[in-house]
């Protein structure tokens, strides 16, 4: 495998695994909460921290992560408040975010090819320190979804039973938006803020055609971003075309042929 | 009489509720007793609904008190005596992606307590469960692909699994053809006449609950009637709770 000699490869394909495996953990969740809009929310409020993080002079991911994991908060506040119709409230802190991010990276005359890196990805200029915090952030997202698996499926499957039954629906929505925080964090260095939630919402459609089980869908979901990351960064790799757009349509592939198969099966 | 207090399941006293400034629940008083079978009728927005999930601590009154098992319900946590069963056959998202054990054993979240794993206890009465509504053979389907009857009883089962003393059930035969109402029905009395589960149903199937219940509850905004359901007719509520004199009450029994 010629791909594997070089070192920006095999950092590439270990941010993607990582990313692969922490996204449909959460975003399967997510996409049956009928909220995976809020991915893409979280997503552009991330480029606002990396805005903030390069005016300060601080790691542009850390600042990603305090911005999208108060967005986070906030995000959540409104739509449980009900306040504000659930998709508007969205689009506030969507454009919101864009907005302080441009003016924050103007500020801080912020190189033009960076702020492209983050919209789109750069998942082969993956540093080795990188991948540290990657990991650990994955780990937070995959050990949180394991230690709370039951009660997120009882949140997710029927809320007000699960809080007739003592269940803290409150936190536990929470804790979701939260790991949804934590996760656009890597998928931003991976794929980018513009695909991140494709990495959260599609391999768990694709999943949801086939799976014959709640367990079942969580797995598969993650294997078939494993699937995508892997075919999408080895396919960018020898045809040169860009890493992010090879890996998502690699996923929408896997979905279209996840649809073909239940429609067969049926 | 305190030994007559301790089986009182579940009270609500002067219990009001408000939506808007529009009046739901008007002083409404009532007590449901260990062993009861209540149901729970009356016309379209008499505040039915609203009634239970002021027992499930879903809605809070604007006035009066509400007991569960003789608990103040602001404090009572032993929610695992409480089964529920929602409204759900029809508004139920059947594409998610679960098996009828899985929505079964959900049911033993609360029980086991937040960031605990379901242990061979939690397995041993979900299966038991799943035999009592007659879903054992259908526990490894997904629940969006069985008939709507079979569906509510998943939701009972999932339900039975934290073993509740009261079970409270919210239209339940909604949507589900006469075969599979006489089945939950079965199912309703075989809880509480072999378990002595105390069961609350509300229902706008005035004919149905009748012939069910051991007591009724009519309700419209106030309470105009509770009792057993023979007196309900003579003392003249149906006709009172509908407005009109063709009420007709079917006894199969």
């Amino acid at each position: 495998m010629e791909l594997l000699q070089y070192g920006f490869m095999q950092r590439a394909l270990a941010a993607g695994v990582l990313l692969a495996v922490a996204a449909p953990s959460v975003g399967v969740f997510l996409v049956l909460r009928r909220l995976s809009p809020i991915a893409d929310t979280l997503a552009h409020v991330a480029l606002a921290g990396v805005g903030a993080g390069v005016l300060l002079g601080v790691s542009p991911a850390l600042g990603a992560l305090v911005f999208t994991v108060v967005g986070a908060v906030g995000v959540e506040r409104l739509r449980a408040s009900g306040q504000l119709f659930g998709e508007a409230a969205l689009a506030l802190f969507l454009s919101g975010g864009l907005a302080v991010a441009l003016v924050l990276l103007s500020l801080a005359r912020g190189v033009n090819a960076d702020l492209l890196g983050y919209l789109f990805g750069t998942a082969t200029a993956v540093q080795p320190q990188d991948l540290v915090w990657m990991a650990v952030l994955a780990l937070v997202v995959v050990g949180s979804v394991a230690w709370f698996y039951k009660d997120l499926f009882a949140l997710t499957f029927d809320e007000e039973a699960a809080r007739v039954q003592g269940i803290p629906t409150d936190a536990l929505n929470l804790l979701l938006t939260v790991l949804v925080a934590v996760t656009v964090v890597v998928g931003m260095r991976v794929v980018g803020v513009l695909l991140t939630s494709a990495l959260l919402v599609v391999p768990a459609l694709a999943a949801m055609r086939v799976a014959r089980s709640f367990r079942a869908t969580l797995g598969l979901a993650v294997a078939f971003a494993v699937a995508s990351v892997l075919a999408g960064l080895a396919a960018s790799f020898y045809l040169d075309v860009a890493p992010s757009g090879a890996v998502v349509l690699t996923s929408l592939g896997l979905f279209t042929a996840a649809s073909w198969a239940s429609r067969w099966r049926r | 009489m305190p030994a007559a207090e301790s089986d009182v399941v579940a009270e609500l006293e002067h219990v009001c509720v408000d939506y808007d400034g529009d009046r739901v629940l008007d002083q409404v008083n009532l007590r449901v007793r260990r062993g009861d079978f209540l149901g729970v009728i009356g016309p379209n927005g008499a505040g039915k609904t609203t009634l239970l999930r002021v027992l499930l601590g879903l809605v809070r009154p604007s006035c009066g008190h509400v007991r569960l098992f003789g608990q103040d319900l602001r404090h009572f946590r032993d929610w695992h005596r409480v089964g529920y069963v929602p409204q759900k056959a029809v508004a139920f998202e059947t594409r998610f992606p679960a098996t009828v054990m899985e929505v079964v054993l959900s049911g033993r979240a609360g029980r086991a307590g937040v960031g605990r794993r379901l242990g061979p206890a939690d397995r041993t009465a979900a299966e038991s469960a799943l035999r009592t509504a007659g879903l054992w053979e259908v526990r490894d389907r997904m629940v969006g692909r069985l008939s709507v009857g079979q569906q509510q009883r998943v939701f009972v089962a999932r339900a039975l699994v934290h073993e509740p003393d009261l079970l409270l059930l919210d239209e339940p035969t909604v949507g589900v053809d006469p075969e599979g109402e006489d089945r939950f029905y079965a199912l309703l009395r075989h809880l509480h006449r072999e378990r002595g589960t105390t069961v609350v149903l509300v229902s706008h199937d005035v004919a149905a609950v009748a012939q069910e219940v051991s007591q009724l509850a009519c309700l419209n905004r106030t309470l105009v009637f509770h009792g057993p359901p023979e007196e309900a007719l003579r003392a003249g509520a149906l006709e009172r709770l509908y407005g009109t004199r063709n009420v007709v009450v079917a006894h199969r029994h």
